[in-house]
């Protein structure tokens, strides 16, 4: 059977250009296996970055008093996760919009979270059966206005500036703050026991693979935040390049984490969307090259393309030298 | 014997030539006939190549898919046991080396590749479609790999995570690409986009295949 003609073909595109010999499945085969030495040797002398999970129950057991705090700001609304926004709730703390381009709000709420419920009062009613002081307390706490309930979780909050941790033996000098006290102290038993770990991870479900209200809450605190910047992993040490230990991280998000050092990216409170933004934009011109006048011309003004094809340059000259011809 | 010629048939009882379709209506051939046109077996696979393919800067293109080859290699096993596994295991725990190892060298290759092809004007001659299709290849690969980091299970994916989420939440996206939800990274990163970038690399080498690679820039033939 005849093959069917084609409108373009190389034979034309080529013509006149000098060929040699090519074996394109040996250059692979031969790739895979330099590339996989090279990466058995890497794993074999480097290894790999691991280090393990935080927890609940590492964190209420090390820094007590920031968990509690945080525990208590869950309760008064003032942590991160509690105002955020969507997709969470309706808060407001962490929109970010640009003009009237707030692609967050239309998004709205879709992964609803109620960060004193989740967080502090939901385990705390499951940690009350069998408890008759924690449950009473818990009665008392729900009974009262929301005006009673901000003045003795704002009382706490105040008690925990006071708060003494001596090898683990956390005292907290409770003043004016209702049943806050007991309730704070029956969490921080229950955390380190490692149950809040479990509870914060219970569902209507017997599987679960969403961390998200365990993360929201770990991220909260400040414990977190103090093991990422010994790790280097915060934004103003370029944290997305590093990973644990000394191995490297997502190098190839260094544009991206870049805008984060430079102003007026750096002092916006829109910060994230200006970036995803820039990136969006830079994506779609790198995208759109071939058809962009100046940005596909970039490869004729910096030459490197000589370099590339060297030798194709030399023999092309050597090609149109002019020739002695013997008589 | 006698031939239907000679009989005379009436076109009713005149049977049917299965061996000759009508090259118009069958979509198979067609589709054979696109195929063969767009991609003979000579260009996907070809003996010999024009003699500047010697430049250096063709093997970056190589070893990335040579790369390629061993994260999804290594992924596989990594997904066949679990994402437990090696964080438990010695064993686990080299093949998640060979994995990490074989991502750096994947974008460290693949970065190469793209300003080798850029500084070489690639997309020349009617290949913007190569170009473009490259540029998405990159894209998805910083996304399976930032899935990756995140179904990793340890302090580093919790940390990733919970920065990540304002800069996705940010574009509203946060609604249904959850990243602090482990089941759904962890099946974005083994499966669907694996697949996607699998399928657009396969694309990604027809396209070069098809169309051959670009020439020199300034080209002059000896003549």
């Amino acid at each position: 059977m005849s093959r069917p003609r084609r409108r373009w073909d190389q034979a034309s595109y080529y013509r006149g250009v000098p060929t040699a010999p090519y074996d394109l499945v040996k250059e692979v085969a031969i790739a895979t296996v330099v590339i996989l030495v090279v990466v058995l040797g890497l794993a074999a002398l480097l290894s790999s970055p691991d280090v393990p999970s935080l927890t609940i129950k590492g964190w209420s057991q090390k820094e007590p008093i920031d968990f509690l705090a945080t525990a208590t700001g869950e309760l008064q609304g003032t942590t991160l996760s509690s105002s955020y926004g969507p997709p969470y709730h309706a808060g407001t703390g962490s929109v970010q919009t640009l003009g009237p381009f707030a692609p967050q709000l239309w998004a709205g709420v879709h992964l609803p979270l109620t960060s004193a419920q989740a967080d502090v009062l939901g385990p705390l009613a499951v940690a009350s059966v069998g408890d008759r002081a924690l449950g009473q307390a818990l009665a008392q706490f729900a009974a009262v206005s929301p005006e009673q309930k901000s003045v003795w979780e704002a009382h706490y909050a105040r008690d925990l500036t006071r708060a003494r941790d001596i090898r683990g033996q956390v005292t907290v000098p409770v003043d004016g703050s209702g049943p806050m006290g007991l309730m704070m102290g029956s969490l921080l038993t229950v955390a380190r026991s490692g149950g809040l770990d479990a509870l914060l991870m219970t569902s209507r479900r017997f599987y679960q693979t969403d961390y998200t209200r365990a993360l929201l809450f770990l991220g909260d605190g400040g414990y977190l935040k103090q093991v990422a910047t010994d790790f280097h992993l915060v934004g103003n040490q370029w944290g997305v390049l590093n990973e644990t230990g000394r191995y490297p991280g997502q190098a190839w998000l260094w544009l991206f984490q870049l805008w984060y050092q430079l102003p007026p990216y750096n002092t916006a409170s829109n910060v994230d969307l200006l970036v995803v933004l820039t990136m969006g934009l830079l994506s779609t011109l790198l995208l759109l090259v071939p058809f962009i006048p100046g940005l596909r011309d970039i490869p004729r003004w910096i030459p490197i393309y000589r370099l590339i094809w060297r030798e194709h340059y030399q023999f092309s000259q050597l090609a149109e030298a002019p020739v002695d011809r013997p008589e | 014997m006698t031939t239907s010629a000679e009989s005379g048939p009436t076109p009713d009882r005149e049977p049917a030539n299965h061996s000759q379709p009508n090259p118009s209506r069958s979509w198979t051939l067609r589709l054979r006939n696109y195929v063969l046109r767009e991609l003979p077996p000579e260009h996907l696979l070809p003996e010999s190549e024009p003699a500047y393919l010697g430049s250096w800067v063709y093997v970056f293109g190589v070893v990335t898919i040579a790369a390629l080859i061993l994260v999804i290699g290594s992924g596989v096993v990594l997904a066949f046991f679990g994402p437990q596994w090696w964080q438990v295991s010695p064993q686990g725990h080299f093949v998640n080396s060979v994995h990490f190892w074989s991502v750096q060298m994947f974008f460290i290759f693949m970065v190469l590749h793209l300003w080798g092809q850029f500084f070489a004007a690639s997309w020349r001659d009617g290949r913007a479609a190569t170009w473009m299709i490259g540029v998405v290849v990159f894209l998805v690969s910083v996304v399976t790999a930032f899935t990756g980091y995140l179904s990793q299970q340890n302090f580093d994916s919790q940390w990733i995570a919970l920065n990540a989420k304002d800069a996705v939440n940010s574009t509203g996206a946060g609604a249904f690409f959850d990243v602090l939800n482990f089941g759904q990274m962890y099946g974005l990163h083994i499966l669907l986009f694996p697949l996607l970038l699998t399928m657009l690399v396969v694309l990604h080498i027809v396209w070069v295949r098809r169309r051959g690679v670009v020439k020199p820039i300034e080209l002059r033939h000896p003549s």
